[in-house]
């Protein structure tokens, strides 16, 4: 028991390393403007069929499940308020962030796991290049940058989706109704932590697939080993994260 | 940190350096010194801690004791992000290659090129010089019809001198080869080996060298590449005899610790029987 704490203490320390270190190069040259295309592409423009696709699809469930208990108090036509709630406060960034995990944790620390065991992070540090400075920098900003794009999207086309069935499927109220009191049931708060949210667990995305990524060992199973951890510590940072975020902004 | 090139001291210089992973020993009193124009075979059991010493003598594994200077600079107790710089005058291939197998093998060749010029702020040499440049390298590997295609596209022995392609694009003074023929056919082999002498002798540049076949050895102890002619000639009869005229030498690690140093000769004469086995003799 304590043999694993003390791992998972020094484990910890490296991990708050790494992210001193990505973050500090954000200001040092060189910079590597091209990565940071790249990684922008990969990850925003790569991710967006499926956060299209399963934003759209949470909207239009939410809307189907609201509509139903808000009958029975016969607040239906509040629909658009409390979707647009849940989405942009709470479902959109977490949804989406899950998402990504699963796509770019994954992705990074593959990518870089395989660097590792191929002796090309080596190659890298041999040739003069600080590996934080051209791989992990580059994630880093790239996906905290394209989150929040992505959550924004999730949210939009959310509502979009809860706005089919409320209005035209189960004509609860009208559409002009609709938009205005989904627009107005959010106040600077929410949108502020709509926006914190994903900016926080693109860098905890980021920064964790990097981490294991670059700590791999032993081969094409560790590779594999690297991979799977990058995506479930992700997704548990991303609910933890989320807890004490909305723990503070409960406060505010 | 920008002290002048040529410096007349030892390129590399490792003095009694220890590295323990967890019981195996990887470096146990490990002294060693490379000067400028020198060769140096390493033999040696697998895991005897080859691949380490050549890490070890660019700082990329950190030693647990003893010193490691690099052309002439200490290495041990500095932070990573110093080293950056010294690292990338010398040339390193690497045993499994370490080719960027994201870049096509003209820009994993370009790399270290385009890497100097960010890390001093030169000023960015035209794109025609640099592919022009890349691709002379290239041709000096025989590999230039490769340049727009990428390194898991290509055999075990053209990635090899890819890699050695991209150790010396940079005309470094020093080029250190782990285990250049490991795992290729006798004909692959010593095309390699050919280009790693020719290397050598065009720049006289301090090399080396990893590897499991005697005849490497061999090729490097007693041929020179004549540029005039283009090809190798034995070298003459007083640098092959005379231990203190030899340019090549041999080290043989075993379990982390050399346990041989000396000439062709030496190692032909040696008794020890763990020495023997690296040694075929010829005839
Ligand atoms: N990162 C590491 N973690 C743990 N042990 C290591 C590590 N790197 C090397 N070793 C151990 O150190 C010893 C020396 O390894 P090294 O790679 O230097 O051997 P080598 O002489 O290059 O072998 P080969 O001929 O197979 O390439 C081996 O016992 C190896 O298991
Ligand atoms: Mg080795």
């Amino acid at each position: 028991m304590g043999r694993v704490l003390t791992t998972w203490v020094g484990s910890f320390q490296e991990f708050l390393f790494l992210a001193g270190r990505a973050f500090a190069n954000i200001f040092r040259a060189p910079h590597y403007y091209d990565d940071v295309a790249i990684q922008m592409d990969i990850i925003g423009v790569g991710s967006l069929p499926i956060v299209l696709l399963t934003g759209f699809f949470s909207g239009a469930i939410i809307a189907l499940q609201m509509a139903r208990a808000l009958n029975t108090y016969g607040a239906s036509s509040e629909v658009g308020s409390i979707v647009s709630l849940t989405l942009v406060r709470e479902l959109g960034p977490v949804l989406t962030a899950l998402l990504v995990a699963g796509r770019n944790a994954s992705g990074i620390a593959s990518e870089l796991g395989s660097m590792k065991v191929t002796e090309q992070i080596d190659a890298m540090r041999a040739l003069g290049t600080d590996p934080l400075q051209k791989l992990v920098t580059p994630r880093l900003t790239a996906t905290a940058v394209m989150l929040p794009c992505l959550t924004v999207v999730a949210d939009a086309i959310g509502l979009f989706g809860a706005y089919l069935v409320a209005v035209p499927l189960l004509h609860l109220l009208s559409g002009g109704y609709y938009w205005s009191s989904s627009w107005r049931a959010l106040v600077l708060n929410d949108l502020a932590q709509g926006l914190i949210k994903p900016l926080l667990f693109g860098m905890i995305i980021s920064l964790i697939g990097c981490f294991y990524g670059l700590r791999t060992t032993g081969g094409t199973q560790g590779v594999g080993h690297a991979t799977t951890q990058a995506v479930v510590s992700a997704s548990i940072w991303i609910f933890v994260a989320t807890f004490l975020i909305d723990k503070i902004f409960v406060n505010l | 940190m920008s002290k002048p090139q040529e410096q007349p001291g030892p390129l590399i210089e490792l003095r009694d350096v220890n590295l323990q992973y967890e019981e195996t020993w990887a470096l146990r009193n490990v002294s060693f010194t490379l000067n400028p124009g020198e060769t140096r075979i390493i033999f040696g059991a697998a895991g005897s801690g080859k691949t380490t010493l050549l890490k070890a003598a660019i700082g990329l594994v950190k030693v647990d004791s003893g010193e490691a200077k690099l052309f002439g600079e200490d290495i041990t107790g500095r932070k990573e992000q110093e080293l950056y710089a010294l690292r990338s005058r010398a040339g390193f291939l690497f045993q499994e290659g370490g080719l960027f197998d994201s870049l096509l093998v003209g820009e994993n060749v370009e790399y270290p090129l385009v890497n100097r010029q960010i890390a001093k702020h030169e000023k960015p040499v035209k794109a025609e010089d640099l592919e022009g440049y890349v691709k002379e390298t290239l041709r000096f590997v025989e590999l230039e019809q490769t340049y727009n295609r990428f390194p898991s596209e290509l055999s075990g022995g053209m990635r090899r001198r890819v890699g050695i392609a991209r150790a010396i694009v940079t005309e470094p003074p020093l080029v250190l080869y782990d285990s250049p023929t490991a795992g290729l056919d006798p004909i692959t082999a010593n095309i390699i080996m050919e280009l790693i002498a020719k290397e050598r002798d065009t720049r006289n540049t301090a090399s080396l060298i990893v590897t499991h076949r005697y005849q490497d050895g061999l090729l490097m102890a007693n041929y020179r590449y004549d540029a005039a002619n283009e090809e190798l000639v034995p070298v003459g009869e007083e640098e092959r005899d005379d231990p203190n005229r030899a340019r090549t030498k041999f080290i043989v690690m075993k379990e982390g610790e050399i346990v041989f140093r000396g000439t062709r000769h030496e190692i032909e004469d040696s008794g020890d029987a763990y020495v023997k086995r690296f040694v075929r003799h010829e005839g």
